[in-house]
């Protein structure tokens, strides 16, 4: 699906970034440039880059070297025009936190001293629970959510300052299918309904096949971007890895095959959920 | 050269038999908190290692109080404390709390009783502060068994101990009774703080468990390695420690000598100190955010 | 005949003097006092999970009251240096570390200093020892309003801080990215539980100190669900906590931190068992209502 995004805007430009840690180079020379309303799935095996080049975006980790713009201006930490989800919460079951005291923090979390409440705030978190469809959970003590739910209520608290971009970090991969498959349902909706434009990130490409407009593919620090059927290509992404790679398709699935072992099993892992009948990978 | 020989080795220092016992008796303790340590700072469980020395200190507390032995005090004590914390608190925050409040019933049993002590015998110091040139002779043979009991389980834990606590999903699909073998590690652990504690007060066992350990994890990722490391660096402390406190007798501001629990507590952190200099090591290609992101934690 | 008999209990219980002695008084307000302070800070420490500190903090303090006492200075000074020192020390060195491992080099290398400390003092240093178990007698007049000043301070900061740390304590990655700094509230946390630490030591005792930081909060969690709530919950009981202490520790002559102690497990105990009967009782109500 390839839906019309507005092209003029730019949203998000990635200029020859680079980040090295000592010796080792985790991203190398990344060019990037995002539309508004655009979803693009952020897809690659572990310890492709992705945590970093998160961090570069959310002015967390500045690049050894090239620039990120954020809708025109030089990114900067603790923006608002970002959300940011991250991957899960760790709570106690007993964690004294309700479902809108968890919500609430996207709004005003990151300042001094006590919220104010009042009606205005009130009606901020209830219309942010509102479009996540969590509105019944908002009593609930958060720890005793399941994943599924959790990960609703991060989006919603992402979206609170009302964001142009969405950044998720990896919000798929302790949810089962059903509830993976609610949450890219969700993120495609906020994404059409807003005109937010959302990079998820994902071991597995499969759960976004049908809402990705464009794909971001990262190895090695290097990335390709363009429409899943240009990108997710056998030369493509050998020429990304540095070995022969083969993509097969089967019954509207894609697989991405290695000559490595330690790659094979990576893709193992991270399709266990999302493959059914056991598509044979070794 | 006899001079400088002198001047690091005050006279006497390998003639004095209350120093050959604290030198062997700190030896045993060293290396098997090390050992221990390894993976008792790999598991997150320095907390529950150090409560467990508080509790043993109140059991000792209590068996002096009624008459008895401090040995046995200790042991049981923290034994008994290694078990209720195991029992109570399975996730890591859960622990935390589980072991602050089994910490704080039996600490204010033991205050209770280290106030009556103070009363009699005066025992606080003792026991929280230990001396390894006070300890008993006739009982280095029986520590040192203990020790090499606990080491020699240790090794038939070895494996399985390794896998639950680099990744205990894994172990548990391969059919690792993970919460059994997390339970006799708890109850090794609580052998061997009771031990130390005894031996050296609860201050000295929390640093010689944890110390090296942390250090020998920092400079290298091989467990193989980590933990002769651990139990190599664990003694040279406890050995400088106790030629330093013999050295001390002719320092100022008294010329009564200083305690060995400080020299050594010193070392230790100086020890960590500079394993912090090195860069940290790669675990099975564990990668930098996946570390960072457990020490968080 | 029940009268008399109420009578003697009462006498028992209250003993003549407990509220009209000077000591006494003193005792009352400053434990309060220490009891508000440590039923909110303890709060986020169960959160944060931080009762390893908070049972760091106050024996590495200890050690500073030893020196202070061996230097013929004020003891409550070096308590709080070395509290509030420990506190900085452990934040400064956490990072790139193992938390509970620096706070127990930390701890220990606190206590070893005490231990040298101790040897210097040529008597028995009972100045130092009395701040191990803590005593009613534990503060006087002027050290009243230094403890309520102290106690403003850390509330103040509590307060100021109270949304950022709540938030990086529940879920730090997003509070990263709004531009919350992790490191700074994490020391400025931890120096918060020294303050509460250097004030609390002297009538709960170095011992068992952090039970008021650790066992009401713990149990106000199963209790109510709600943050605010939850500190409110945590301070009334920590204050039932103390008042109980102070009072059966001016009856027997016993340490204030065992008698605290003790009610904190009870009170615990308490909260959680109740709220497992609530939740059982609950279960079962709507399994009832789906048949």
């Amino acid at each position: 699906m390839t839906t019309t995004w507005d092209a003029r805007e730019e949203i998000l430009a990635l200029q020859k970034v680079s980040v090295h840690f000592g010796q080792r180079t985790v991203l190398s020379e990344i060019d990037l440039s995002i539309g508004g309303g655009e979803f693009i799935g952020l897809i690659g095996p572990n310890g492709a880059g992705k945590s970093t080049l998160l961090k570069v975006l959310l002015g967390l980790l500045p690049p050894s070297s090239g620039s990120v713009h954020v809708l025109g201006r030089a990114v900067r930490r603790g923006s608002a025009v970002i959300g940011y989800v991250p991957q899960k919460i760790h709570l106690d079951p007993g964690t004294p936190l309700t479902g809108r005291d968890l919500v609430g923090l996207g709004l005003d979390g990151h300042r001094f001293g006590f919220a104010i409440g009042g009606r205005h705030r009130r009606e901020r978190i209830d219309d942010a629970l509102r479009s996540v469809d969590a509105t019944h959970l908002a009593q609930s003590p958060v720890g005793r959510l399941s994943g599924g739910e959790q990960q609703r209520l991060l989006i919603a608290q992402a979206l609170l300052t009302e964001p142009k971009i969405l950044l998720l970090d990896e919000p798929l991969s302790n949810l089962d299918i059903k509830s993976a498959r609610e949450v890219v349902r969700l993120v495609a909706r906020i994404s059409r309904e807003r005109g937010v434009t959302v990079m998820l990130v994902a071991h597995d490409m499969n759960p976004l096949l049908d809402v990705m407009d464009r794909i971001v593919y990262l190895a090695h620090g290097h990335a390709v971007i363009g429409p899943v059927d240009a990108v997710v290509q056998s030369d493509v992404l050998s020429g990304l890895y540095g070995y022969p790679v083969e993509v097969l398709r089967t019954r509207n699935r894609i697989l991405v095959v290695g000559g490595q072992d330690t790659e094979l099993e990576d893709w193992n892992l991270a399709g266990e959920e999302h493959c059914d009948g056991g598509v044979a990978v070794s | 050269m006899t001079g400088i020989w002198n001047a690091i080795f005050a006279a006497g220092f390998f003639a004095n038999p209350e120093v050959q016992n604290a030198l062997w008796l700190g030896g045993v303790i060293a290396v098997v908190s090390g050992c221990i340590g390894v993976f008792t700072v790999l598991r997150g469980q320095s907390f529950a290692g150090h409560a467990m020395s508080d509790m043993g200190a109140a059991g000792a507390a209590g068996a002096l109080l009624a008459g008895g032995t401090a040995v046995a005090g200790f042991l049981s004590f923290s034994v008994v404390a290694g078990v209720s914390v195991d029992l109570l608190g399975v996730r890591p925050r859960d622990r935390d709390v589980a072991t602050g409040l089994v910490l704080t019933a039996v600490l204010g049993l033991g205050s209770l009783f280290l106030f009556f002590d103070t009363r009699t015998v005066g025992a606080p110091e003792i026991i929280l502060f230990g001396s390894l040139f006070t300890s008993d002779p006739g009982l280095t043979p029986w520590l040192s068994a203990l020790g090499a009991a606990v080491l020699l389980a240790l090794a038939i834990l070895f494996r399985p101990l390794v896998f639950i606590s680099l990744s205990p999903d894994t172990a548990l699909a391969r059919g690792v009774p993970v919460r059994a073998v997390g339970f006799a590690f708890m109850l090794l652990l609580a052998l061997a703080v009771g031990e130390s504690s005894l031996v050296v007060g609860s201050l000295l066992s929390t640093s010689l468990l944890i110390g090296p350990a942390s250090a020998a994890l920092r400079v290298t990722a091989r467990l193989r390695h980590a933990i002769p490391l651990a139990a190599g660096l664990g003694l040279l402390g406890t050995w400088l420690g106790i030629l330093l406190a013999y050295d001390s007798f002719y320092w100022p501001p008294y010329g009564r000598g200083w305690p060995v629990s400080f020299f050594i507590t010193g070392i230790v952190l100086a020890i960590h100190l500079l394993s912090r200099l090195c860069p940290p090591a790669d675990r099975h290609g564990s990668t930098r955010a996946e570390r960072t992101a457990k020490r968080g934690v | 005949m029940m009268g008399t008999w109420l009578g003697e209990m009462a006498t028992a219980v209250f003993s003549p003097g407990m509220f009209s002695f000077s000591f006494m008084q003193n005792a009352w307000l400053s434990g309060t006092i220490i009891a508000i302070v440590c039923g909110t800070a303890g709060f986020f420490a169960m959160l944060r999970g931080s009762a390893f500190a908070a049972h760091a903090l106050p024996k590495i303090g200890f050690a500073g009251a030893a020196g202070a006492v061996w230097l013929n200075a004020n003891p409550l000074l070096g308590l709080s240096l070395f509290s509030i020192g420990g506190a900085l020390g452990i934040g400064w060195l956490g990072k790139g570390a193992r938390r509970d491992v620096v706070i127990g080099l930390v701890l220990a290398f606190g206590l070893g200093t005490g231990a040298l400390f101790l040897s210097f003092n040529n008597e028995y240093a009972a100045g130092a020892i009395s701040l191990l178990f803590g005593q009613i007698v534990g503060v006087s007049q002027s050290e009243v309003v230094d403890t309520a000043l102290l106690a403003l301070l850390s509330m103040a900061m509590l307060a100021f801080l109270y949304r950022p740390l709540l938030f990086a304590t529940i879920s730090p990655e997003s509070a990263e990215a709004r531009g919350v700094s992790l490191r700074m509230l994490d020391i400025l946390f931890l120096v918060i539980i020294g303050v509460a630490t250097a004030i609390t030591v002297p009538i709960v005792g170095a011992l068992l100190s952090f039970s008021l930081l650790v066992g009401p909060a713990a149990a106000a969690s199963h209790l109510t669900h709600r943050p605010g709530r939850a500190i409110a919950v945590s301070v009334i009981l920590s204050v039932l906590s103390l008042w109980v202490g102070i009072a059966l520790a001016y009856d027997t002559g016993w340490p204030v931190g065992f008698f605290v102690a003790s009610v904190v497990v009870l009170v615990y105990a308490m909260a959680r068992t109740g709220a497992t009967l609530a939740d059982r009782r609950q279960r079962a109500k709507s399994v009832v209502a789906t048949d």
